[in-house]
């Protein structure tokens, strides 16, 4: 027999997309799924911090204070936030995730001093009892939509899209839909839930002036207003919030997570987290709103590396979410038998949408909701908050910062000729940022 | 009863007021004058009031309104009664779009003529319009009732959940998964009970055909691709 080569699977065809095409060929349906987009982006990964040597002077470590608060909102109202870290907790709806973890995340966030927020689906008791602080969102769907939960709130949050899906809307599979879910979004029990695109009564950025200003005055001008964004084009976008009125711009990039939305959409529509920051804060620069309206960046944030690398590049604060449901104890090993007679692994567990999480964290099945304790929960999630701040303050320091906000763009560089151009810091080693025409 | 004139008194202090009368207070009534197509006039209420504006309002009238009546002696902008909780809000002349979007309970009457998306994604509040109503209405409209004395524009009742569309008129066209429906007795019960809260009483309920959904799409399925 002749020699043959060895057999070489196709880079384009790569096992990921030969299974695709055989599981659509054989359901007719397109793939559904939870989380964010999933492969290879640049992200703030690609850039290094540059550490205090002659040129800087670096604070002492564990000495020197290094201050995490922030306000948001004192734009126009009444009763900003006062937050004692820059990293929130991202909307998830309740129904998408268990009342356990919506509980979980408020004690999580109350022990650290900072803000959890709603999701479609509306606002719990629970959620408000645990949440000290806490974000109301207004959402597309309007499911559970209640004046008096606006008033309870300490702050409203406008939701047009999320990073996951800039220009999508959501669906919640009928099999999730319990009793108490249904009856929160004024639908049957079991039948799918379609999340809207758009906002029913609202079309365009003068008509989002004019609903802020609704907000404000059912609400006596005491919340704050957030504009939530999916990256796509942030600088237009950041900019249009701004002139309509919101106290808080929130920019979600690709990598933010979602409870269930086509795969296709996950991976192909938006812009990495990397390349919205920059856009977002120059838009606040053009404008003379830096510092008068605050920046909050999201999508992907895992680490107090990518909290200060955020900031650095103008956000005010971040928002977790993904993080935060593996903080909780989502797609942990101890289930590893449970996730395997899915059909998949910890770690890559994303079918949130079939209620059937062996962490009990987005699901409505009662014994598996039960598998999360909230109080230890949310004893996990405040750890891993307060990790992330001192990672944070850790490097702010070593740059120099006696305040994580400021640090800035000239603490960093790139090692990538993509993160250099998305973010505007220079090429390691070098004075080059593609794109400046220096 | 208190008068607020809008040519010489802010919205806020308006919305203050409204919003600050007491739980057991006598005096409930209010009267607006001057709205001149104000937007967010008398928003957000949470007590049994009476508040009578004179004239026509912006957008957002009686938006988000729980317990109190609120009448408009004009026409209304853009999402009067959008998230209406409870109450009744009555338009005397015409009503923009998004009429009653998203409303979870209560009563909306538009004496006049509503525009599109009226009942758009409306979850439980009862709607009656003398008039026609524009395309797209009850988009996704999960819940309650609209009553269209007048025609129905295209779209009507686009990938509707429960919610009951009664039309006497013309309509121009279904939306995907609505279709008409019986008319059985306890429809025409509540359509007369709708048509008497209104104060339509010369509207005959034994001339309206009645809408819903045919729940077809309900659940996603590859095989109704073709209907989105």
């Amino acid at each position: 027999m002749a020699p043959r080569t060895t057999p070489r699977p196709s880079a384009t065809f790569d096992d990921y997309t030969l299974s695709e095409i055989r599981r659509a060929a054989a359901t007719g349906v397109y793939d559904i799924r939870g989380a964010g987009a999933k492969r290879k982006l640049p992200h703030f990964d690609d850039l290094l911090f540059l550490g205090a040597s002659i040129s800087r002077y670096p604070l002492e470590g564990y000495r020197e204070a290094c201050g995490t608060d922030v306000t948001l909102g004192a734009r126009h109202a009444l009763k900003p936030l006062r937050l004692k870290i820059p990293i929130t907790i991202a909307g998830m709806s309740f129904g998408s995730l268990s009342a356990n973890a919506k509980e979980a995340l408020g004690r999580g966030a109350t022990i650290v001093g900072t803000s959890t927020t709603t999701g479609d689906g509306g606002m719990t008791p629970e959620e408000r009892t645990a949440s000290e602080i806490l974000v109301c969102q207004y959402l597309p769907s309007r499911y559970g939509m209640n004046p008096s939960d606006l008033r309870k709130a300490d702050a409203i949050e406008i939701v047009v899209g999320q990073g996951a899906k800039p220009g999508g809307g959501g669906m919640l599979l009928g099999q999730k839909i319990t009793g108490r879910v249904a009856a929160m979004r004024d639908l049957p029990v079991g039948v799918d839930q379609r999340s809207a695109a758009r906002h029913p009564d609202w079309t365009g950025p003068d008509d989002l002036e004019i609903k802020i200003l609704e907000l404000r005055e059912i609400t006596d001008w005491e919340k704050p207003i957030f504009v939530k964004v999916g990256a796509s084009r942030p600088y237009y976008d950041v900019a249009l919030a701004v002139k309509a009125g919101a106290d808080v711009v929130v920019v979600d990039g690709m990598q933010g997570g979602t409870a269930a939305t086509q795969e296709v959409f996950i991976e192909h529509v938006g812009i990495p987290t990397l390349a919205a920051v920059r856009q977002a804060a120059q838009a606040l620069d053009d404008l003379g709103m830096r510092g008068i309206v605050q920046l909050i960046i999201s999508g992907g944030v895992r680490s107090g590396a990518d909290v200060a690398k955020a900031l650095a590049l103008g956000a005010d604060a971040v928002s977790i979410g993904t993080a935060a449901l593996v903080a909780l104890g989502d797609n942990d090993p101890v289930y590893s038998a449970d996730y395997a007679a899915l059909g998949t692994a910890p770690g890559a567990y994303d079918d949130w949408h079939e209620g059937r999480d062996p962490a009990g964290v987005t699901t409505q099945d009662p014994i598996l909701a039960a598998r999360l304790d909230p109080v230890a929960g949310g004893r996990r999630l405040a750890n891993f908050l307060k990790v992330m701040t001192l990672e944070a303050q850790t490097i702010a320091r070593a740059c120099g910062k006696s305040h994580v906000r400021h640090l800035e763009p000239e603490d960093l560089c790139a090692l990538t000729i993509e993160a250099a151009a998305m973010a505007r810091v220079p090429l390691a080693g070098t004075n080059w940022i593609p794109g400046s025409g220096r | 009863m208190r008068t607020f004139d809008l040519s010489t008194t802010s919205l806020r202090d308006l919305n203050r007021a409204l919003h600050a009368v007491e739980a057991g207070a006598n005096d409930l009534d209010f009267e607006i004058l001057n709205p001149r197509g104000a937007h967010a006039v008398a928003v957000g209420l949470d007590a049994p009031l009476r508040v009578v504006a004179r004239g026509s309002v912006g957008y957002y009238c009686a938006g988000m309104n729980a317990r109190a009546t609120v009448i408009v002696h004009g026409s209304a902008g853009p999402g009067v009664a959008e998230n209406i909780m409870s109450g009744e809000v009555i338009v005397k002349g015409d009503a923009s779009q998004y009429a009653g979007a998203t409303g979870r309970g209560g009563l909306l009457v538009i004496e006049g003529n509503a525009s599109s998306r009226c009942g758009i994604s409306m979850k439980g509040v009862d709607i009656v319009v003398r008039g026609r109503v524009g395309h797209m209405s009850a988009f996704m409209a999960q819940s309650g009732n609209l009553v269209i004395c007048g025609d129905a524009g295209d779209a009507l009742g686009d990938s509707i959940y429960e919610a009951k569309l009664f039309v006497r008129g013309a309509v121009k066209s279904l939306g995907a998964d609505c279709i008409e429906k019986e008319m059985r007795p306890e429809h025409r019960a509540t359509l007369a009970g709708l048509l008497a809260r209104a104060g339509f009483d010369d509207v005959d309920p034994d001339e309206f055909r009645r809408f819903g959904s045919a729940r077809k799409l309900y659940h996603f399925h590859i095989d109704n691709a073709e209907t989105y």
